[in-house]
């Protein structure tokens, strides 16, 4: 089989297929918008306030004339950014903490376990109001406080996967047969704990979009300078009575980057757990055992 | 190329566990380390390829072709594991790492030590496969653990030990975890590639049955000592300990059990 084998595996999968789509289009659309958008996101037409869905606006205006297809991708730009960012801080931490949690003398993991048991009661909201307290609101605020908040998640999860796999008869078995205690890390450890660590980043991502839109609407985040899909959504609400499709676009924007994201993460995990697939067919024999 | 093991202890955190045992495996014996489960047998097999867990010490000597193991640097015994050296665990669920081919698992120690290229690999991990019989060698190398039987996975963690043709193969208690029926099969395939290559075998068991179908010499271990050692066939005819006196019985009543292996 060949180390690709996964991706088809993913895409088998309903779910997998738009996880990844949804993820691919957001990530198209961020780098298209780095270079070309329709309209200047910013540029004020009173006459063309609120126009409905059309020509040549497709999502229509909000209410100082400004071009909602526009202003959601360059917000996408943000969400993408955000949720790189997050997930390669969330990345970085969860690692390091799982790894001196699992991998060191007994008294330093012992009190890392406890730690990350501590942080993990703190909800990245809080995380977030705190930084943004001190520092003022910015998007590094929302990578950094989903990066402790999310990184801490990893920890925790990635710390015990790691002793497991590190105390598996495979890993003796592997130096058995002669590798050196760093190429046992390369082909044993580290494939061994990817899956959860893939699909971990996927639903880290999916909570730093949903906090970048939380927290850029309650004004930890985003600056107003700054194009974000949570600002639009907060600008767009005032008019939801008057305007109600308007402020449709930003959520739906949000729901669906999010949801494909979490789907992707699924997916994820029931693609590169070959172990899995096989509990599966177990199960649906046994199914097919029952009924006939 | 001979094993001799002179004066070993293990200690784990301050508690002996290997009491001043020697042995000596010369060039293409096969002996048997037999004791009851806590008797210090599977922790001298990890000794001799420097593998004892890091709360246990090693003191003594083992000498491996008039080199001394004990004290050798990781990097060092690296080079001898797997290509001098082999072993062979008990649990073959737990032995095979889940998320890699087949295939992959048995050429591993052949790419680190013979240093072949991914595709030189996967053809010898085909001719390794067939040499454990294993059926349709050349699907198997593609599957991934869970889809083999233990004895099928049994077989593959043999081809990864023996790939390199080591001169002394190391065998944890490998039929310990297998069917009795499968047992006999995974025996007898051992027995005959240990006299095909004339390697040396240290064969580790609790099951003095199993040890007479493939070794010739044993040392019998309780409590981390060496109760009795010498000739199989003395062993089985004239056990002068009681410790074998047990086994012997203990291997007798599994003959006469209904289904029991021979």
């Amino acid at each position: 089989m060949s180390r690709f084998a996964w991706l088809r595996r993913l895409w088998a999968l309903s779910t997998g297929r738009f996880g990844l789509l949804v993820v691919l289009t957001i990530g198209v659309v961020a780098l298209v918008a780095r270079f070309w958008l329709p309209f200047d996101p910013q540029a004020v037409d009173v006459d063309g306030r609120w126009a409905l869905p059309g020509w040549p606006h497709l999502l229509g205006t909000d209410g100082a004339g400004r071009d909602i297809l526009s202003l959601l991708m360059a917000g996408a730009r943000t969400t993408v950014w955000v949720a790189l960012g997050a997930g390669l801080v969330a990345t970085v931490i969860g690692v390091a903490l799982a790894a001196l949690g699992a991998l060191t003398a007994r008294w330093l993991r012992e009190s890392v376990a406890v730690l990350v048991d501590i942080l993990i009661a703190f909800p990245v909201l809080l995380i977030a109001m705190m930084i943004s307290s001190v520092w003022g609101g910015s998007l590094w605020v929302v990578i950094v406080s989903v990066g402790i908040g999310f990184g801490v998640n990893i920890a925790r999860v990635t710390r015990p996967e790691l002793r497991r796999v590190l105390h598996s008869d495979f890993v003796l078995a592997g130096r058995a047969a002669g590798l050196t205690p760093f190429q046992n890390l390369y082909r044993h450890l580290l494939p061994n704990i990817a899956p959860v660590l893939i699909v971990q980043l996927s639903w880290g991502m999916a909570v730093a979009v949903l906090a970048e839109a939380g927290l850029s609407y309650l004004g930890f985040g985003a600056p107003l300078t700054e194009p974000s899909w949570g600002l639009l959504l907060k600008d767009l609400q005032q008019y939801i009575s008057v305007h109600p499709l308007s402020v449709v676009w930003p959520g739906l924007a949000i729901t669906i980057t999010v949801l494909g994201l979490n789907l992707l993460g699924d997916a994820l995990r029931e693609a590169t757990d070959p172990t899995l697939t096989r509990r599966r067919t177990a199960a649906q024999t046994h199914t097919t055992a029952v009924i006939s | 190329m001979s094993l001799v093991v002179r004066n070993l202890s293990i200690e784990i955190d301050g508690r002996r566990v290997v009491d001043d045992i020697s042995f000596d495996v010369p060039d293409g014996a096969r002996v048997g380390l037999i004791g009851e489960s806590g008797s210090g047998k599977s922790l001298t097999a990890l000794a001799i390829l420097g593998l004892l867990p890091d709360a246990a010490t090693a003191t003594g000597s083992i000498r491996w072709n008039e080199r001394e193991l004990i004290g050798l640097p990781d990097r060092e015994l690296a080079r001898l594991r797997g290509d001098e050296i082999g072993i062979v665990f008990q649990e073959p669920r737990t032995a095979l790492n889940p998320i890699r081919t087949v295939g992959r698992q048995i050429a591993e120690s052949v790419r680190i030590h013979e240093g072949l290229g991914r595709r030189d690999a996967a053809a010898r991990a085909i001719a390794e496969a067939e040499r454990v019989r294993l059926p349709d060698p050349a699907q198997i190398v593609r599957r991934y653990p869970h889809q083999l039987s233990g004895g099928q996975r049994q077989r593959v963690a043999i081809a990864m030990a023996l790939a390199c043709r080591p001169r002394l193969l190391i065998a944890d208690e490998p039929t310990t975890a297998l069917d009795v029926t499968i047992q006999a099969e995974v025996l007898e395939l051992l027995a005959g590639l240990v006299a095909r290559d004339g390697m040396s075998l240290v064969f580790i068991t609790h099951d003095l049955a199993v040890l007479s179908q493939i070794a010739t010499h044993a040392v019998v271990l309780e409590d981390g000592r060496v109760v009795e050692h010498g000739p199989l066939s003395r062993l089985l005819t004239a056990p002068a300990s009681p410790v074998t006196q047990g086994l012997l019985r203990d291997a007798t009543a599994t003959l006469w059990r209904p289904g029991g292996a021979a």
